[in-house]
């Protein structure tokens, strides 16, 4: 026993050695804002959030919450759009890219979900909901958490057939991977909940947020737009690892096989695209918004649902139709602009659009913010170069 | 809690409708069946001195401010983690009216719907009350509040959220809020909800030259234990009367009713999708 805990220790160590070069480009810009933001975090935590941030009384939610948490957990919808297809659906196209989603899911909520601890006043109370001495049924937020909470352990449940493969432990491989289907479906399930949930969150804030943005109907726009904004980020994605990683990748892996799921994917996100921008259509037209467009609110709403929702819609039809990879990764790019200039509009930018000391964030905010990415891509990288997440494992 | 040395002294300041108070609430068999209590403020009474202000700060450890000499009514102000109730000055045509601000301890507040771990509580007595082993400082109910009134302290490791809990702890030991004990003018009135807005009616029905038709606080977002009174109409004085009368709650309650639904039907409908998708010929690989 002795001998195996000092081998595992040992294993452990040596794995986590950096391997490769050090002085890539994206370390040279990673490394000093992840130093940096750990110094302002640690700052954060003994001089409290008012040191760092440039949240107030009015705008109690600023950059953290709205990007970190909001946007990131729609990115992060790849991984229930995959496992849907691959293991409810069977369509085995998919199934060379399952595990890079699932991966990038799950450190995407751990991550960006776990941003939300930076956030709390009282961090050392977030016990409290969880081991049931105060369960908030009515809030909205009750749910986000334990949603998010599940749906780490089961993304890391469809996850851990892999790391069982890179450990070479069969048998625990086996049982693992006969909870997959199991995670994917309870996955799915709280996927669908937390996603429409986070749009209802800001369902109280009614009276708050501009009434161009502000629907009713937050919820199902959250969950429709969860949709496209994950397929663009597994094609973006796909698109960044393919060229990092490209030693990687099985050497038989066929440019033509993966194209096809490029293909794939953004006919589903311009399908998609079109529902969430016939939804938001629909609720201009019921809600009867007209008279809100005439100044620069109309404007900035129209960029974001022209110029953002419609247009890489078209551009996702169109690459689809002419088989063009270039214009498809072009509207991945666009759509992620777009969901996050959606969600930082309903929970930032228009939140008491007008109110003359509008909330700005601070420097602080904006380096911790890409700490939590930076800190993301670094595990990420360090899991994709020691386990086989880009090889079709073998059954 | 002594019910009726509590509500002996919220006849005090009830003045002429002590009586009432005492048998209606006798009669009704309080402590069974618990009325939410509220504070009236008729500020067609108000004189701007800030009193209240001041033994606001002092019940709640704050720094007093210095009604005498600060001039802090030359400008609009809204409540803080240093100040949780403020009195606002307005001119209008009927003169120069003074509205105190604090938290309205609404009937289905969004503060305490919003709270994941039931930190901000809402007493069955009608007050508001925040726990602080519970909170985790998400600020949720910052963003759910309508009023704005849950402050948070920015400057603080140990940040707390603050806001008017009605004197709740002076109101479990029989005293009535410090405000309404501190008022000289009678514009604060502590008492039963029903009773304040029989009072509130009467005077409105009265007097109908000295006030408008409208009591704040009676349907407002579903109701609140804090009522106002005015001559005024409320828009001139820094209300918001665009909040509606739903019930905040309300807005949030369609989408978790739906939750157990969808927890329910979603997995065995996957389950099948699954099954159905079955090749005919599968073989085990």
């Amino acid at each position: 026993m002795e001998i195996t805990a000092k081998k595992g220790i040992k294993f452990i160590i040596s794995e986590l050695k950096p391997r490769g070069e050090l002085f890539t480009p994206f370390n040279i810009i990673t490394i000093p804002i992840i130093a940096l933001g750990l110094i302002i975090v640690a700052y954060r935590f003994v001089n409290g959030l008012g040191s760092v941030t440039n949240q107030s009384q009015i705008f109690a939610w600023g950059l953290w919450k709205g990007f970190n948490v909001v946007t990131g957990v729609a990115f992060a919808a790849g991984a229930y759009i995959v496992t849907f297809m691959v293991y409810v659906l069977r369509i085995k196209k998919y199934h060379s890219i399952v595990k890079a989603t699932v991966l990038n899911g799950f450190l995407s909520y751990v991550f960006y979900a776990g941003a939300l601890i930076l956030d709390l006043g009282r961090p050392w109370n977030i016990i409290n909901p969880i081991i049931g001495n105060s369960f908030g049924f009515n809030s909205v937020l009750f749910l986000v958490a334990w949603h998010f909470m599940l749906y780490i352990i089961a993304q890391f449940v469809e996850f851990s057939p892999t790391i069982a493969e890179w450990l070479e432990r069969k048998k625990a491989k086996k049982f693992l991977q006969s909870l997959t289907l199991g995670a994917v479906v309870f996955g799915i399930t709280l996927s669908l909940l937390h996603q429409s949930g986070l749009g209802a969150l800001f369902m109280m804030a009614k009276s708050k947020i501009h009434p161009l943005w502000y629907s009713e109907f937050l919820p199902i726009l959250f969950l429709a737009s969860s949709v496209p904004a994950g397929l663009s980020m597994v094609i973006l994605e796909g698109t960044i690892s393919r060229r990092v990683f490209k030693d990687l990748y099985p050497k038989h892996s066929s440019k033509h096989l993966y194209e096809e799921i490029v293909f794939g994917l953004a006919k589903g996100a311009a399908l998609s695209l079109f529902i969430y921008y016939f939804f938001k259509a629909i609720i201009f037209i019921h809600g009867r918004h007209w008279s809100h467009i005439t100044d620069m609110w109309g404007v900035w709403y129209f960029i974001e649902v022209f110029g953002f929702v419609l247009l890489p819609c078209i551009m996702y039809a169109n690459g689809y139709k002419n088989r063009s990879i270039g214009l498809i990764r072009l509207a991945s790019l666009i759509t992620i602009v777009g969901i996050m200039l959606n969600r930082l509009n309903i929970s930032v930018i228009s939140f008491y659009w007008n109110n003359p000391n509008h909330y700005y964030p601070s420097w602080q905010e904006y380096i911790v913010a890409l700490m939590v990415i930076s800190i993301q891509i670094w595990v990420f990288r360090w899991v994709v170069t020691r386990m086989p997440v880009f090889k079709e494992s073998h059954h | 809690m002594n019910r009726r040395k509590f509500f002996k002294l919220a006849g005090i300041s009830a003045a002429g409708l002590t009586e009432k108070l005492i048998t209606s609430a006798d009669a009704a068999g309080i402590p069974s069946t618990k009325q939410f209590i509220g504070v009236l403020n008729d500020t067609t009474k108000c004189i701007g001195c800030r009193n209240c202000e001041k033994a606001c700060s002092e019940v709640n450890g704050m720094q007093v401010p210095d009604i005498e000499n600060d001039n802090a009514l030359e400008k609009e102000r809204v409540t803080d983690e240093k100040q949780l109730s403020v009195v606002n000055k307005y001119k209008t045509d009927k003169g120069t009216v003074y509205i105190k601000r604090q938290c309205m301890h609404c009937w289905q507040p969004a503060c305490a719907a919003a709270c994941l771990t039931n930190a901000l509580h809402k007493t069955e007595e009608g007050p508001i009350i925040w726990r602080s082993d519970k909170c985790m400082g998400c600020r949720y109910c910052m963003v759910s509040c309508p009023f704005d009134i849950p402050k948070f302290e920015y400057q603080s490791w140990n940040p707390r959220i603050l806001k008017c809990d009605m004197c709740w702890k002076r109101i479990q030991q029989g005293a009535i809020p410090a405000c309404v004990e501190a008022c000289p003018s009678e514009a604060l009135m502590f008492g039963l909800k029903k009773d304040l807005m029989e009072i509130a009616r009467t005077r409105i029905y009265k007097h109908p030259k000295d006030y408008v038709s409208h009591v704040y606080g009676e349907y407002e977002v579903g109701g609140a234990s804090w009522l106002y009174l005015s001559s005024v109409p409320f828009e001139q004085l820094g209300f918001r009367t665009d909040l509606g009368n739903t019930p905040y709650p309300e807005y949030t309650k369609e989408f978790l009713y739906a939750v157990p639904a969808i927890i329910l039907i979603l997995p065995p409908l996957l389950y099948g999708l699954h099954h159905i998708t079955e090749p005919e010929d599968s073989e085990k690989k």
